[in-house]
C-alpha cells in the first residue's frame, strides 16, 4: 500500500508495468519489488525445491525469494531480483518455477512430501539402478526444481567491458562510503565511488536518521553535489564490485540499460569493469539476517530493515497490521517509523528480557515468534513466551536477527573473517586484501555516527599511504544509538524453520548434516546445499553455521565460515565474456592476397590467426580433390603461385649475428656466403625439434630467418630469451619483418620464365643457382628474391613491400594462367611437400628429434647449440626409435589415413604390438596413388618391408610398403633444373 | 605495361566516425625500426638528433620533431617515423624497414578516451597519459603501440595483417560508447 507524501520518489510520476500478465501502476524510482508491494502483491514466486509460496524478503541485491523473469523471447532475462530491478514504463515481469500459475502450482505437492525430501534424500534414494540417475532421476528432479529459464536462443544483447583506474576505490555510498569519498575527493585524490544501487546513499535512504540536523537523504544530496563538482571524483552507480583480485584490481558489473525499456542496437546493457586502484575502502554495509522459526518463509514476512526501506524510501507500507520481531533495538526503530507513517503496529516481540518498552504499542519482552499462519500471505503469528503461546493477527512481520557485515570482498583472496562477539557476527580481518580497509557497518560499526567517523578515518589513512594530505573535514552530527544484540538464531520447536530461502534449507537439515557426521562447515554446505543458490546464502550462512556450531558443540568462530568466492552477486556469463563474442573472439590475420583469394571463391583454412586458401575451385570440379590435383599439376608441369607471407620472417642483424645463429640452429650459419640461403633446424632446450626454415644471408652482418607459420611467435620469443638470458654479450638484434613483406612462391618449370617478365634483370643459373638470394627489382620496385623450393621444383620466393602484395599477387596469377599454370592453395602445397618428403609441424610435433626425422647429421659436431647436449641422452639414441619413413599402399587404390597406427604384417593390431603411426597423407596425382609420411620403429632399416596400417577409429586396414620419405625426384634434379 | 600499385593497410576501411569519435588512417612515410647495438644508445641518440632532429626516446616516450617522430617501441627498440633513416645510423643500430608492416591510425574526439578504456588496459586519461607518452600494450587482442600525439589525438599502430580487426575492434567500442550516450 502506498502512503501519500512519503518516500523519496515523485508521486506524480506514474509508471505502468505488468506482473504475470496483470497490469499495475507504480512510480518513477520504484523497484519492481516496491511497486508490487505498493499494489499489495505479496506472492511473487515459488521456492526452489518445495514450491512453497514466497514473497519479498529484502530490499536489496541479497534477495533470495523474489526472482522474476523480465522480458520475452530472445530478450528474456531470468532470475532478476525484483528488489534490484528498477521500474520502467511497460516493464513485463513473470514469476518463475511455478506450475500452471503462481497461485495454483501442482508441484506444491512436494511440500507435503517434505518429510521424505530432506537433505541427502536424493543421494540416498536414487542410488539404484545406477544408470537411472543420469537418464531418469536427474532430469525429473531438475524439471521439478529450478529457477528461471533462458530463451534457448542466442543472446541478442550487447555487453561490453572497460578498464578504469583510480587512487582510491570506495565501495558503497552509505555514510561511511560518502565520507571516505568526500575526504579523498577534497584531498585531490583520484577517486571512484561505486554503488550497487541506482541511487547513492545506502541506508541513509532507508532510515529516518538526521545528519547535522538535516534528513539523511538531504545530507546525501549535498555531499553528492560536492563530489559531482570535483573532476577527480568519478561516481559509478548501478555498479556492483563483484570481486577483489591481485594487485588492487577489482571486477565490477555496471547495469547500463536494465532500468530502461529500450535497447537500441549496439547499446550495451551491462559493462564489466576492471578497476585498478591503489587503495580501496570497503564501505559495503551490512545484510540483515532473518530469524529461523517455523514457517518463517510466508509472503509478508520480511526483514525489518527492508520494511523500513520500503516505508521510508519508497513510501510503501508492506502491510496494514505489522508485527515486529527481533533481538536488537532496531525493532523499536521499525515500530517508530511505522507509527509515524500511520501504519498499525500490532506488536513488538523482543527476544531480549531487558529491552525497552513503549507506551505506543504492545511489547512482548522475552518472547519469540514460534510459528506463522496463512498459505499465500501471512495472516497471523504465534508468540511464545514464558506464559505460553498466543496468536497475533498480522499481515506483515518485520523480523531481525541482527546484521551481518558484508565481509565478502575481504575474503576473495582466501582470507577468513574474524568473529566479533559484541555484534554476534563476523567482521573483515584487517589486511586480508592488500590495500583495502573496511569502514562502517561492513566493519561492524552500526551507528550512523560511527560509520561517518570510520569512513573519514580510513580515507585519511589511505591518503597518507598515497602521499596526500587529508583535509580537515568536520565530523557531521548523527545518531550513535546502541545496537544491543542478544543472540537469536533459531526458535526451538518442531516443523520446518527456514534458513536458506532460495535453496529451501531448514534448521533440521543442518542438524541432520551434523548427525550424519558432515560436521565441517564445508561438508554441511554441500550436504544441505546451504548457501549454494544464486544468492550464495547472503542472509543465511551465518545463522546456518551458528546452528551447526550448536549441533556439534563448538563455538561459532571454531566452526568457521565457508569460502567466499567472487562474484559477490550474480554476473551473467555474457558480462564476464563481454567483448569476446563474434569477430571480437580472436583477431584475424589476412594476407595481402586475401581479397583476391576470396574473390576467387577459395575456402579459407585457419593457420594460427592467419586465414589461408585451402584451394581455388573451378567450375566443373565436384570436390576439393579435383581442384587440388589441378593445382599440383600447375607446379609439376608449368608454374604455380602461392602466398607464403604467413611464414615468420625475422631480420637478424649485428656483428655477432652469425655466431648467434650458430647457437640457435643445429647447423652452421656463420659460414654461409652472402647471397646464399640455407635450411636450418632449431631445437628446444630438451633436444627435440622446435622449428625449421630457411635463413638467408643478405649482408655480412645481416640475415633474414624464416620460421613456420605456426612457430613464428614462439621462435621470436625463443630468440629473445636466448639473447637476453643465455648470451647477453653477443651483439645482435632482431626485428620481425613478417608484416613488412608480401612473399609469394613461384614454383614450377616455367617459374623463371614467369619472373623474367616482371624483373628488371632476367635470371640466369649462374647468378641465381639453387639457394641463391638477393635484392631484385620487380617492375621497378625494390624486392627480395630467394631461389628456394618447398615443392621440389625449380622455384623462387619473391618478396615485395606489403603495400604491393595485392597488386603483385594478381599479376603473378594472371601471368601464371597465361603460361598454363595458376594459383594454388594449402592442399596442393601439402601434396607437393609430401611427395618430396618435406616435413611440417605434423612431423616435428614436439616429440621428434633431429635423428628421428633423418636430420641427425645436421646437428653439427663442430659447435654447441641449444638442445645439443640433451639430444645425446641415451633414450634418444637407442635403436628401436620410431623414425621418419614414407609409406605407400601395396594396392594402388589402397587408403592411408593420418593418425592411423602401424603394425607388423602378421601382428594383431593391439597396443603392445604398435610399431609407429602416420603423420601426413595425401593423394598424389603425380604418382597416381596415396602417399604417407609416418614414423616407424627402426624404419630406415626397413625400406621394402610390408607393414599393416590400421585405423581403429575409422575401421580401415591397409597393407603398405615402407619406402624412403622422398617419393618424387629423389636425386633432386628438378629443383636445380 | 604492367605495374605494381600500392595499397595502404587500412584501404577501404577508414575513415570512420561514430558518435564523437573519429579514426583516420595516417600516411606515416618511412618507418624504420632502430635497435641500438650493445653500448651504442647514446651515440645513436646523438646521430638521430643530428640527422633527423629527434633523439632516441626513453622508455614510454615519443619525440615529435618537425618532420620526424621517434617512438619507443619496446625493449631496446624505437621506431623512426617520417623520413628514410640516415644510413649513418646503421653504425650504431640495426635498422629494419617497417614502412609496410604497421597500420597507423589516429583516434580523436571527445570520447576517444572512453573508447580506449574499452580496449586497452592502460590509464589513458590525460593526467596519466600525457602528450608524448607511448606504450606497447594490447588493444582487445592486438599487440599495439599507443601514443598520445596531441591532447585530443591518440596514435595507434597495429600489425598490417590485422588492420581490419583493429578497425572492427575500434568500431565496436565506438558504437558501444556512442550508444551509451
Amino acid at each position: 500500500m502506498r502512503i501519500a507524501n512519503r518516500g523519496l520518489l515523485d508521486h506524480s510520476k506514474p509508471v505502468t508495468f505488468s506482473f504475470d500478465g496483470v497490469n499495475y501502476t507504480g512510480l518513477e524510482g520504484d523497484t519492481l519489488a516496491s511497486a508490487l508491494l505498493a499494489n499489495e502483491v505479496r506472492l511473487v514466486g515459488r521456492s526452489f525445491k518445495y514450491h512453497r509460496p514466497r514473497g519479498i524478503l529484502t530490499a536489496g541485491s541479497e534477495e533470495p525469494n523474489a526472482l522474476v523473469t523480465i522480458g520475452q523471447g530472445v530478450r528474456q532475462d531470468p532470475n532478476v531480483r525484483a528488489t534490484v530491478q528498477e521500474l520502467y514504463e511497460g516493464l513485463q515481469a513473470r514469476s518463475q518455477n511455478r506450475g500452471l500459475s503462481l497461485q495454483f502450482d501442482p508441484m506444491a505437492i512436494t511440500d507435503l512430501a517434505a518429510p521424505f525430501l530432506g537433505a541427502g534424500f536424493y543421494y540416498k534414494t536414487f542410488m539404484w539402478p545406477r544408470a537411472f540417475w543420469e537418464k531418469l532421476y536427474e532430469p525429473i528432479i531438475r524439471r521439478a526444481a529450478g529457477l528461471g529459464a533462458l530463451s534457448g536462443e542466442d543472446n541478442a544483447d550487447v555487453y561490453d567491458k572497460a578498464y578504469a583506474f583510480c587512487d582510491l576505490l570506495v565501495i558503497g555510498s552509505g555514510p561511511a562510503g560518502l565520507m571516505a569519498a568526500l575526504v579523498a575527493g577534497r584531498a585531490g585524490a583520484d577517486v571512484i565511488l561505486a554503488e550497487e544501487d541506482s541511487r547513492m546513499g545506502g541506508r541513509l535512504l532507508a532510515e529516518t536518521h538526521e545528519i547535522d540536523g538535516k534528513p539523511g537523504h538531504v545530507w546525501v544530496d549535498e555531499v553528492l553535489a560536492e563530489l559531482r563538482s570535483m573532476d577527480n571524483v568519478r561516481l559509478m552507480k548501478r555498479t556492483t564490485i563483484t570481486g577483489a583480485y591481485d594487485g588492487g584490481t577489482f571486477g565490477a558489473l555496471e547495469r547500463v540499460r536494465h532500468h530502461l525499456g529500450s535497447r537500441p542496437a549496439g547499446a550495451p546493457i551491462e559493462t564489466f569493469w576492471r578497476i585498478a586502484s591503489k587503495r580501496a575502502v570497503l564501505a559495503a554495509g551490512a545484510l540483515e539476517r532473518p530469524v529461523a522459526f517455523r514457517n518463517n518463509d510466508r509472503p509478508g514476512i520480511m526483514t525489518a530493515g527492508a520494511v523500513r526501506a520500503y516505508l521510508n524510501r519508497w513510501g510503501v507500507a508492506p502491510g496494514q497490521r505489522v508485527a515486529i520481531f527481533g533481538n536488537t533495538n532496531d525493532i523499536h526503530r521499525t515500530a517508530r517509523d511505522l507509527l509515524e507513517a500511520g501504519v498499525h503496529v500490532a506488536g513488538v516481540i523482543d527476544s531480549r528480557h531487558d529491552g525497552p518498552t513503549s507506551d505506543n504499542y504492545p511489547v512482548y519482552r522475552g518472547a519469540q515468534v514460534s510459528n506463522s499462519a496463512g498459505r499465500k500471505a501471512l495472516e497471523s503469528i504465534t508468540i511464545r513466551s514464558a506464559s505460553g503461546e498466543q496468536n497475533l493477527q498480522a499481515d506483515c512481520l518485520a523480523m531481525t536477527g541482527g546484521w551481518n557485515p558484508t565481509v565478502h570482498l575481504t575474503c576473495h583472496m582466501n582470507g577468513r573473517p574474524t568473529w566479533k562477539r559484541e555484534i554476534e557476527s563476523f567482521v573483515p580481518t584487517p589486511g586480508a586484501i592488500p590495500g583495502l580497509e573496511a569502514a562502517g557497518a561492513c566493519n561492524g560499526a552500526f551507528s550512523t555516527a560511527a560509520c561517518l567517523r570510520e569512513g573519514a578515518e580510513v580515507a585519511a589513512r589511505a591518503l597518507a599511504d598515497l602521499g596526500h594530505t587529508a583535509p580537515d573535514v568536520a565530523q557531521p552530527q548523527a545518531e550513535d544509538d546502541a545496537y544491543e544484540i542478544a543472540p537469536l538464531w533459531a526458535v526451538p520447536g518442531k516443523g520446518r524453520a527456514w534458513l536458506d530461502f532460495q535453496n529451501d534449507v531448514t534448521v533440521k537439515d543442518v542438524q541432520q548434516a551434523a548427525v550424519e557426521n558432515f560436521r565441517s562447515v564445508e561438508h554441511m554446505k554441500r550436504y544441505t546445499t546451504q548457501g549454494m543458490a544464486t544468492d550464495q546464502g547472503k542472509n543465511s550462512n551465518v545463522a546456518a553455521l551458528a546452528i551447526l556450531a550448536d549441533a556439534t558443540g563448538r563455538g561459532i568462530p571454531e566452526t568457521g565460515t565457508t569460502t567466499f568466492r567472487p562474484p559477490y552477486s550474480p554476473v551473467a556469463i555474457a558480462a564476464f565474456g563481454a567483448g569476446g563474442t563474434g569477430k571480437s573472439f580472436a583477431a584475424e590475420r589476412f594476407t595481402t592476397s586475401h581479397k583476391a583469394t576470396v574473390e576467387r571463391g577459395a575456402p579459407l583454412i585457419e593457420a594460427g590467426l592467419w586465414y589461408r586458401p585451402s584451394y581455388f575451385p573451378k567450375a566443373g570440379e565436384p570436390t576439393w580433390l579435383e581442384s587440388c590435383n589441378r593445382e599440383v599439376g600447375y607446379v609439376r608441369s608449368a608454374v604455380g603461385v602461392a602466398d607464403v607471407s604467413t611464414l615468420g620472417k625475422i631480420d637478424v642483424q649485428g656483428k655477432d649475428a652469425g655466431q648467434f645463429l650458430d647457437f640457435v640452429y643445429t647447423n652452421m650459419f656463420s659460414t654461409l656466403k652472402v647471397g646464399r640461403t640455407r635450411y636450418g633446424l632449431m631445437l628446444r632446450e630438451d633436444g627435440f625439434v622446435m622449428d625449421d626454415g630457411t635463413t638467408a644471408r643478405l649482408g655480412e652482418n645481416h640475415y633474414v630467418m624464416t620460421t613456420t607459420t605456426a612457430g613464428a611467435g614462439d621462435v621470436m620469443k625463443h630468440l629473445d630469451f636466448v639473447n637476453q638470458a643465455l648470451c647477453r654479450d653477443l651483439d645482435v638484434q632482431f626485428t620481425s619483418v613478417t608484416e613488412q613483406w608480401a612473399q609469394f612462391a613461384v614454383a614450377g618449370p616455367k617459374s623463371r620464365a614467369l619472373l623474367d617478365t616482371l624483373l628488371d634483370q632476367p635470371l640466369s643459373d649462374e647468378d641465381w643457382p639453387f639457394m641463391a638470394c638477393g635484392p631484385v627489382k620487380v617492375l621497378g620496385i625494390d624486392a627480395r628474391l630467394f631461389r628456394i623450393s618447398f615443392s621440389g621444383e625449380h622455384a623462387y620466393e619473391v618478396a615485395v613491400p606489403a603495400r604491393y602484395g595485392d597488386s603483385l599477387f594478381r599479376l603473378l596469377a594472371k601471368k601464371a594462367e597465361e603460361m598454363g599454370g595458376g594459383v594454388y592453395g594449402m592442399e596442393a602445397l601439402n601434396v607437393l611437400r609430401i611427395e618430396k618428403g618435406f616435413i611440417t609441424h605434423s612431423e616435428i610435433h614436439g616429440r621428434t628429434t633431429a635423428y628421428d626425422i633423418g636430420m641427425g647429421r645436421m646437428v653439427s659436431t663442430k659447435k654447441d647449440c641449444i638442445g645439443k647436449t640433451m639430444t645425446q641422452r641415451p633414450g634418444l639414441e637407442e635403436p628401436g626409435r620410431e623414425v621418419l619413413v614414407g609409406l605407400k599402399p601395396v594396392e594402388k587404390d589402397g587408403q592411408v589415413l593420418a593418425g592411423a597406427h602401424l603394425y607388423k604384417k602378421g601382428d594383431e593390431p593391439i597396443r603392445t604390438n604398435d610399431q609407429g603411426y602416420l603423420t601426413s597423407v595425401c593423394h598424389s596425382p603425380t604418382m597416381g596413388h596415396m602417399l604417407a609420411l609416418g614414423f616407424l620403429a627402426d624404419g630406415r632399416e626397413r625400406h621394402g618391408e610390408i607393414v599393416k596400417m590400421v585405423d581403429g577409429l575409422r575401421g580401415v586396414e591397409t597393407l603398405c610398403e615402407v619406402v624412403d620419405p622422398v617419393f618424387f625426384d629423389q636425386q633432386g634434379e628438378r629443383v636445380r633444373g | 605495361m604492367d605495374k605494381l600499385s600500392a595499397l595502404s593497410p587500412c584501404a577501404g576501411l577508414l575513415p570512420l566516425t561514430v558518435g564523437a569519435t573519429k579514426v583516420v588512417e595516417v600516411e606515416p612515410g618511412q618507418m624504420t625500426s632502430v635497435a641500438p647495438y650493445n653500448g651504442q644508445q647514446d651515440k645513436l641518440s646523438k646521430a638521430m638528433k643530428a640527422a633527423h632532429g629527434v633523439a632516441y626516446p626513453q622508455a614510454n616516450g615519443l619525440i615529435q620533431g618537425s618532420d620526424a617522430q621517434a617512438i619507443w617501441f619496446g625493449h631496446a627498440q624505437a621506431m623512426l617515423i617520417g623520413p628514410a633513416a640516415d644510413a649513418g645510423l646503421s653504425e650504431h643500430a640495426a635498422l629494419t624497414d617497417q614502412s609496410d608492416a604497421w597500420a597507423v591510425v589516429n583516434l580523436s574526439g571527445e570520447t576517444a578516451e572512453d573508447v580506449l578504456a574499452r580496449l586497452v588496459p592502460v590509464d589513458v586519461r590525460l593526467a596519466h597519459f600525457p602528450v608524448g607518452m607511448a606504450v606497447r600494450t594490447q588493444l582487445q587482442h592486438l599487440s599495439v603501440s599507443l601514443a598520445r600525439v596531441d591532447e585530443g589525438t591518440f596514435q595507434i599502430m597495429a600489425f598490417r595483417s590485422m588492420a581490419h580487426t583493429l578497425v572492427h575492434d575500434l568500431k565496436t567500442a565506438m558504437e558501444a560508447v556512442a550508444a551509451r550516450g
